[in-house]
């Protein structure tokens, strides 16, 4: 490490948590800034780690970002205490023949990025997993994709960061502190407090254009995209439900089944920009529908959580990462890390990697750079009448 | 190519966009672009207004009009109840109407359809009426007072096609509003068919949002509503049984 610096993140997600945790582990000085830490998109993420099945036609950009971060993965958790990590696959379903064909010309384009997926029959889809419905169309399965449950994941790094010596402030920041010459130095709370920072991290998700302070320049355009989510848990005579993560396309919409080790198991999730904050009775209608079609006992299971949560949605579906430029130059003392959609766990340990790596004045390589939080100032200003 | 007017307000594409379905607002935003629409459509129920950075922006951004949609609904109260919704939020009395039957096919509710339709038109809207492939529906839905109306080719999401050729082509003779062939499009042949059949202009979503390169195909359907249209107003030639010489040495017929 070059110089101990004293590094302020604004959010306590899961992102906000990896930075501090990795500034901490490379001995800096942290504070951490939520006035309800890990309550947000956190406390809704299923957790999968799935760089192949969530890859998307034209996306192919942001495959270097989840590629990295799901290879950090395993080096990012050492040292933390449980996080429900595991490594064992996805099994990837498509419900009728529209489905099936749809997930085989994505396949396709998957197999082309280099991504790793494998074409099973129906009947070794159910020999991997004799829960899935007997009436599927096909299936694949993604062997690189492994999960992690996010609540774990917060509660370890929040206990990490606690252990060494990290503070953190229970309170809504108001803005970042901007000198004279323009740099960044430090944080306003919502009750006028300041904390000096060497490095502000603002990674505080829908709420990071809400801070005073932000150049002007610098549009942020985040939206918010809600995501209903549901828990239950599988009754003793019915485990494992499915063992695997099972992603699947039921008539043209998807979902998911994530189990986790203490016998719950996770549907997910609706993608809405209705403006709604509450869980919506038709999506849990719908991810109930749609999730029993692909195991059929989940008729049987105990609904335990209905949550929904906002995503920050980006106009690419990418981050806004890394520092921001202004007069030609980077600003000092502030980073940017948000707009994490749906992808927030996942890029998790390359946002970490990337944040401390430019707080130590190390090179980051280029691909991981592209998605800066200021790419949409200059076009959203040029294009406005 | 003359152009399109519904309610007395001039449009210079006959193509009309849907917004549902697109992977990214950056890659609707281009698609859009790139189909030259001068008029969208979207669902109230599922986009809200009030949030930033939203669709709305890139709509107005691009100088996009609006025509608010009611998907999702299923009876003419819910319809009506969205309809007043769009009116308020976006400040036009536009309003493509969607009652729909069920989940399953998406298919239009007819008797909810008429009512809704009626109740709106008396409310002061300008009903787009999303409707079954019926010449007698299309026909009673202008009657109630529709400034349009927007006859399927096939339900919603499939990309079938056009699947009734002929009652389309009935509706479009016979209507004296606009008729805008609604959902069921796959690809650019459907929409020039489309217009070879005599509609005014085509809507379309899915086949555009959900495409692999959405751009190149919203490109294609631009191309191929132009060439539906040249096509109808063309006057084609008359289809025969035996072979025609280009050239023939009769010449011109000397009539």
């Amino acid at each position: 490490m070059a110089v101990r610096k004293h590094v302020a993140v604004i959010g306590a997600g899961v992102v906000g948590l990896g930075i501090a945790y990795e500034a901490l582990r490379r001995g800096h000085q942290v504070t951490v800034v939520d006035p309800s830490p890990a309550a947000g998109a956190t406390f809704a993420a299923a957790g999968m780690l799935a760089p192949v099945s969530e890859h998307y036609y034209q996306e192919e950009q942001l495959l270097a970002l989840t590629t990295e971060s799901a290879r950090l993965y395993p080096a990012f958790l050492q040292g933390l205490g449980p996080t429900g990590h595991q490594t064992n696959g996805t099994l990837v379903a498509g419900f009728d023949a529209g489905d099936r064909l749809a997930l085989e010309e994505l396949r396709r384009a998957q197999l082309a990025q280099g991504l790793q997926v494998q074409q099973l029959t129906s009947r070794e889809a159910r020999r991997l997993e004799p829960g899935l419905s007997p009436a599927l169309a096909g299936a694949f399965l993604a062997s690189g994709d492994h999960q992690i449950d996010p609540r774990a994941l917060a509660a370890a790094l929040l206990a990490a960061l606690a252990e060494g010596g990290a503070a953190l402030v229970r309170r809504r920041a108001t803005a970042v502190v901007r000198l004279p010459t323009g740099e960044v130095s430090g944080v306003v709370l919502d009750d006028g407090t300041r904390i000096a920072a060497d490095e502000t991290v603002v990674a505080n998700a829908l709420a990071a254009p809400e801070l005073d302070g932000l150049p002007e320049s610098v549009r942020l355009p985040l939206r918010p995209v809600y995501g209903d989510i549901l828990r239950l848990r599988v009754p003793p005579a019915l485990r494992p439900l499915v063992q695997l993560t099972v992603r699947g396309l039921v008539r043209g919409l998807p979902v998911y089944l994530v189990p986790r080790e203490d016998g719950t198991v996770v549907i997910g999730a609706t993608s809405r920009e209705d403006g709604s904050d509450a869980p919506s009775a038709g999506g849990v209608y719908q991810l109930l529908r749609d999730a029993q079609a692909l195991v059929p006992a989940v008729s049987e299971l105990q609904l335990e959580e209905a949550t929904c949560r906002a995503r920050p949605g980006t106009p690419d579906n990418a981050p806004l990462l890394g520092r921001i430029t202004v007069g030609g130059a980077d600003l000092p003392g502030l980073l940017v890390a948000t707009g994490f959609f749906r992808h927030g766990v996942l890029l998790t340990p390359v946002a970490a990697r990337i944040c401390a790596d430019l707080i130590d004045g190390m090179t980051v390589p280029a691909e991981l750079l592209q998605f800066r939080p200021d790419r949409f100032s200059n076009s959203m200003e040029g294009s406005q009448r | 190519m003359e152009e399109l007017v519904i309610d007395s307000v001039t449009l210079g594409s006959r193509l009309i966009m849907g917004t549902g379905g697109a992977p990214s607002l950056d890659g609707l935003g281009a698609a859009l672009l790139a189909s030259g629409t001068e008029l969208t459509t979207v669902a109230m129920r599922r986009y809200s207004p009030d949030t930033g950075a939203s669709l709305f922006e890139l709509l107005e951004r691009h100088g996009i009009r609006i025509l608010p949609n009611t998907a999702g609904c299923f009876t003419a109260r819910e319809a009506v109840l969205t309809a007043e919704l769009g009116r308020e939020a976006l400040e036009t009395d536009w309003v493509k109407l969607e009652v729909i039957a069920d989940e399953e096919t998406l298919l239009p509710d007819a008797a909810e359809l008429l009512e809704a339709t009626e109740q709106l038109a008396g409310r002061g809207f300008k009903v787009f009426a999303y409707t079954n492939d019926d010449p007698v529906l299309a026909r009673r839905l202008e009657l109630l007072g529709a400034v349009a109306v927007m006859p399927l080719g096939a339900p919603i999401g499939t990309g079938l096609g056009i699947l009734n050729p002929h009652n389309i082509e009935l509706i479009a003779s016979r209507a004296s509003v606009p008729v805008v062939l609604d959902a069921g499009i796959g690809t650019a042949s459907d929409a020039a068919l489309a217009m070879e059949l005599g509609c005014d202009a085509v809507l379309l979503a899915t086949a555009v949002t959900r495409a692999q390169d959405p751009v190149r195909m919203a490109q294609a359907f631009k191309h191929a509503v132009i060439a539906g249209r040249l096509a109808a107003t063309g006057g084609r030639i008359p289809k025969r049984r035996h072979a025609l010489a280009s050239s023939s040495f009769a010449g011109r017929p000397d009539l």
